[in-house]
């Protein structure tokens, strides 16, 4: 315990009296402080308390000194660890402390009227890192976590960042919404009023007129994850109990909508039924039937939702309809049930968490979605667009945009909540650890062709929408001119060869900005999803449920909530990130962790324990056992948590929208730049050769972790 | 190199263990003899496996000292135990071949790969697996793969080997021939062992002495003849070998024995001890003597049940005094169901323990 704290001590100290306390311009990387350290704003804290008399900045230094203490005198394992526990706790309260009373420009109150201070930087932020590490492992030295620091530190770390980067800033979301008009401090008279107004939740649109925001979200969110949870079980009942014969196409379209940024479809779909589109075009002329603007409102956005949507449903409920143990199955039809029967009474029943779960996800993505409303949206209005618009528009409201925040955060967590209600406490575990053999039951005749009606149809009119994206990115005016033409392409990736490589084409920045982002959030987002499954499932410690419900909560967050709050939050001192690329890494990180976790959970679930247990006893210590025993087990579980991150930090928009800037704008928002100009060509060759570099990292990915053989040959079900 | 394997004792000093309200051992003390192989046997959730993962590090005591070699451990990490453990489900680790595996522990405490890889083929040698380090463990057979366990367990030349109902992956067949290789080797290394099993038979033929477990308690202690041949109670002399139990009263003591009263009779046990009041007598399905015609201190009977299994022959008989399960020789005078006899027991060998409550008599 006490080399640990010892080395977390020097790293402290060195953060402490080396490093620059405050962020400094052109970053802590660029060294350029080195030269000015002495200086009023690079210097590093303990400068500023020598020579610039900043005595608040000494918080830290009376618990360093008594750490050292602790180091050079303590006898005995319980005082040394109570020492360290007391010295650390206090020094991070003091430097919190300091961070949250004295703001950006000059403090209002007391003692420290007239100070203020810019955001934290390098300094900060290992002086902090350093005396929570001493926490923890003086914790672990009072016997907790089985008396392991990495353990106890790895709970530390996670629970940290949790706080900064989900609650801080959805902390600042709720409190801004209880800003009273004027800055004349807090109540809840105008949120009130505010929240439960009619312009919120109004029902106009029963009687013709238009209903409230809140109310065209909450049904659009309800009708899309009922539809996307019946298409997608429709597509996975095809895979797993139909001798189906085309299943690697149908998979194929099933997959390619997650990899595509969500606001295309929306495009797409305006390029087939938009007033100027092929199929309106073709219905007019051949029927004389009116060209309508049917597609900009609840129908455009619905169709687009639900050819988003639909493949993440298939992904979850194909897992859970294939974990349905045969023998089950089995059993059931030895008892006389014929199969319909069986599907009715035995299958569908243990594919309820999964059903639960697909509804939830179609739920809060179609409540999240930014993209499609924008592009569809028409008079037909969401919250996640109406808070952009009170953000950016033309009369900033950030009130409004905290309250219409809070009205889709209670949607999600609601149905959160009522998630975890249903699917309740029974077992449905169906994976043992026995090897299970036998075949899943087919479906009767009916249920079949049912699901061939709906499934395949739709999968027919997704090839159509995808052939669009191709086509459209190679015309150069849709509906207007369809000549062929790579002007398109070469407006956005052109390279210039005139003096050594020169990229010229204006997609150029925000593409590598976007894989540079993505491909650093991925690794870090499974990191920290996986760690955090591990202390869920092999660790046990006081408060692990809380623990679990907040590092689901980020989850349940929309992205555009997430946005705003990172906005609100972020923009000032303490943390100042804003305009930062770091920012865009850490909401990545946070939005897609809960995947991670998720996914380690379910695959470290299936890994026995003994295996640790064995890798303990034979002497390692649980970062050993971590890292050699379980990380190589959990290679798929890797793989996916770093596909499915990569992907969705080039496809979101909705967090995106708000904390790109000039200097950092990803693809996306570029994109959605575009199509509100009108370059309807330029945004779908853009996004077309976006789809192609994900597919391509995908294929890199899998190839580069690859499967490990565990065993003789893997079986494969008859 | 292997057979300097330092000798550790094991000791619990009132160890509690408790998980939130359920109470997995009450004040339990135990000493366990360098050297020696122990078992801990008992029904499913008796708090054998607790115990034995409380010496590993795997639990951490509630209340309590633990000590192992002397040595107080009771707040040590698993990791620093100097205690190895064969797992039930063996545990290999199956991204690694079964060479890594065995070498796993040794490379972990920074030994060189060289040096531990040929300490690994040591062991492998010493299971009688030399050869097959390069193979993973899937493509080894259960037997095998159990003894690549007892290999990477014991080339770290534990003070204690701990093994965690190591046979009940095998089938009947093998498990004889892997206990008696395991007991080998343990003798052979002078190894400290704790052994756990619900299987009393495993139990008898493996241990030095056996700890016999029930409700977070310890019943009986003492080595396998004590415990067949003298048990301290009805649950004892149910657990270990089958019996009958037969309520009876004892009504007195001479130079002679101990008076009974069995049903009508009164018999004299010369060796069975109990106070005065009533008692159980345990009698042994092979003591039992059955015959057509009455004789003093025998009780009436009839045949209820008769299986005939080839070395010997089973038959279940109904009495005033209760179920009895009796076990003779094929040569026997054969008895058919229904047939009417009357039961006999060597006096000399039966004994006697504290009465259960009339609702648990019962035969296995």
């Amino acid at each position: 315990m006490k080399r640990t704290a010892g080395l977390w001590l020097l790293i402290g100290l060195a953060g402490y009296a080396l490093l620059p306390w405050y962020m400094v311009s052109g970053g802590v990387f660029s060294l350029g402080w080195v030269v000015d350290m002495t200086g009023k704003g690079a210097a590093p804290a303990f400068w500023q308390v020598v020579t610039q008399g900043k005595w608040w900045l000494a918080g830290p230094l009376p618990a360093f000194a008594a750490v050292a203490l602790v180091q050079g005198f303590a006898r005995g394992q319980l005082t040394a660890a109570r020492a360290l526990v007391g010295a650390a706790a206090a020094g991070l309260g003091l430097l919190v402390a300091q961070g949250l009373l004295i703001p950006g420009s000059a403090a209002r109150f007391g003692w420290i009227a007239g100070e203020g201070q810019p955001g934290m930087g390098a300094g900060a932020a290992i002086t902090a890192l350093a005396l929570l590490l001493i926490l923890t492992t003086g914790i672990s030295g009072l016997g907790r976590g089985r008396g392991d620091a990495f353990v106890t530190g790895l709970i530390g770390l996670i629970v940290a960042l949790v706080a900064i980067f989900v609650f801080y800033p959805v902390a600042h979301v709720l409190i801004r919404a209880f800003e009273l008009k004027g800055g004349a401090g807090y109540g809840v008279s105008e949120f009130l009023g505010r929240f439960f107004s009619a312009n919120l939740w109004g029902l106009g649109c029963l009687a013709g007129g238009e209903c409230g925001p809140a109310v065209n979200s909450l049904v659009l969110g309800v009708m899309t994850g009922a539809g996307t949870t019946a298409l997608g079980l429709a597509f996975a009942l095809i895979f797993t109990r139909t001798g189906f014969r085309a299943k690697p196409v149908l998979r194929v379209l099933t997959i390619i909508p997650i990899i595509t940024p969500p606001f295309v479809i929306g495009l797409a779909l305006i390029l087939l039924f938009g007033r100027a589109g092929t199929v309106t075009e073709f219905f007019a002329d051949t029927f004389g039937w009116e060209k309508t603007r049917w597609l900009y409102g609840f129908g455009g956005i619905y169709l687009a939702q639900m050819l988003s949507f639909t493949p993440i449903a298939f992904l979850v409920l194909i897992g859970v309809v294939e974990g349905v143990s045969p023998s089950m199955e089995e059993a059931s039809q030895t008892l006389d049930a014929d199969r319909w029967q069986t599907f009715r009474h035995v299958s569908l029943p243990l594919m309820r968490p999964g059903l639960a779960n697909a509804f939830l996800l179609g739920f809060i993505e179609s409540l999240a979605d930014f993209g499609n409303p924008l592009v569809l949206g028409g008079n037909f209005n969401v919250l996640s667009t109406e808070i952009y618009f009170a953000i950016v528009g033309a009369v900033a409201d950030p009130a409004k945009a905290a309250i219409l925040s809070i009205a889709l955060l209670v949607m999600t967590l609601g149905a959160f909540l009522v998630q975890r209600r249903w699917v309740g406490r029974k077992s449905y575990a169906t994976v043992t650890g026995k090897a299970d053999s036998g075949r899943h039951a087919a479906l009767n005749p009916a249920l079949r062709w049912a699901c061939y009606l709906t499934a395949l149809p739709w999968a027919a009119f997704t090839a159509a929408i995808y052939s669009m994206i191709a086509f459209g990115s190679f015309v150069k005016l849709w509906g207007y001119d369809h000549s062929f033409t790579l002007e398109h392409y070469i407006r956005a990736f052109s390279v210039s060869f005139a003096n050594g490589i020169r990229f010229t084409g204006s997609a150029w920045d925000s593409y590598f900005t976007t894989l540079t982002i993505a491909g650093i959030s991925a690794p870090l987002t499974a990191f920290v999803g996986l760690a955090t499954a591990y202390l869920l499932v092999r660790q046990k410690f006081a408060g692990k449920e809380a623990f679990e419900f907040s590092t689901m909560l980020s989850f349940a967050i929309p992205g555009t909530v997430i946005g705003v709050a990172y906005v609100m939050a972020f923009n000032f001192p303490p943390i100042e990130l804003t305009g930062t690329s770091v920012i865009l890494i850490i909401v990545f990180v946070f939005r897609n962790m809960p995947v991670g976790v998720r996914g380690g959970i379910a695959a470290m679930s299936q890994l026995d324990r003994s295996l640790d247990e064995a890798s303990i006893m034979l002497g390692a210590n649980s970062f050993t056992t971590a890292r050699r025993v379980i990380a190589p087990l959990l290679g798929p579980a890797i793989l996916a948590a770093l596909t499915y991150s990569f992907v969705r930090a080039i496809t979101s928009v909705s967090a995106v929208i708000f904390l790109v800037s000039a200097r950092h704008n990803m693809a996306t928002s570029f994109i959605v730049g575009r199509v509100e100009n009108g370059e309807f060509g330029f945004a779908i060759a853009y996004s077309a050769v976006l789809i192609l570099t994900m597919l391509a990292a995908i294929l890199i990915l899998q190839l580069l972790i690859g499967k490990r053989r565990l065993r003789r040959a893997d079986r494969v079900e008859a | 190199m292997l057979n300097k394997t330092q000798k550790g004792s094991v000791r619990f000093e009132s160890v509690v263990k408790s998980f939130g309200e359920v109470t997995a051992l009450r004040p339990l003390d135990l000493d366990i003899a360098p050297g020696t192989l122990v078992t801990l046997l008992g029904p499913s959730g008796c708090g054998k496996t607790t115990t034995l993962r409380l010496i590993a590090g795997l639990e951490s005591a509630t209340e309590g000292r633990i000590l192992i070699g002397g040595h107080d451990v009771t707040h040590l990490s698993a990791t620093y135990r100097k205690v190895s453990m064969v797992f039930q489900s063996y545990a290999l680790f199956p991204h690694m071949t079964v060479i890594e595996n065995v070498a796993y522990g040794l490379t972990v405490k920074r030994m060189p790969k060289a040096e531990a890889h040929a300490r690994a083929e040591e062991g492998l040698e010493m299971v009688g697996l030399a050869g097959f380090g390069k193979r993973l463990p899937s493509e080894l057979s259960g037997g095998q793969q159990q003894r690549v366990a007892v290999a990477r367990a014991i080339v770290l030349e534990p003070e204690v080997l701990l093994l965690d109902e190591p046979l009940s992956n095998l089938d009947a067949k093998l498990r004889r021939h892997v206990r008696e290789e395991i007991r080998q080797i343990q003798q052979r290394l002078g190894l400290t062992a704790v052994y756990v099993t619900h299987d009393q038979e495993e139990a008898m033929a493996v241990s030095d002495r056996i700890i016999v477990m029930k409700n977070a308690e310890i019943a009986q202690e003492g080595t396998p003849r004590d415990l067949y041949e003298r048990p301290a109670s009805a649950f004892i002399a149910d657990f270990i070998g089958d019996a009958n139990l037969l309520p009876c009263e004892v009504t007195g003591h001479s130079a002679d024995g101990t008076f009974i009263r069995l049903g009508d009779d009164n018999v004299i046990l010369s060796t069975a001890k109990a106070p005065v009041g009533s008692a159980s007598l345990v009698l042994r399905p092979h003591q039992v003597r059955m015959s057509r015609t009455p004789a003093p201190g025998t009780f009436a009977a009839e045949v209820s049940y008769a299986a005939y299994l080839g070395n010997q022959i089973q038959y279940t008989l109904t009495s005033a005094l209760g179920e009895v399960f009796a076990v003779v020789p094929p040569g026997a005078e054969p008895f058919a169901t229904g047939d009417s006899v009357f039961v006999g027991f060597p006096s000399a060998e039966v004994q006697l323990v504290p009465a259960v409550a009339a609702d648990q008599y019962m035969t296995k």
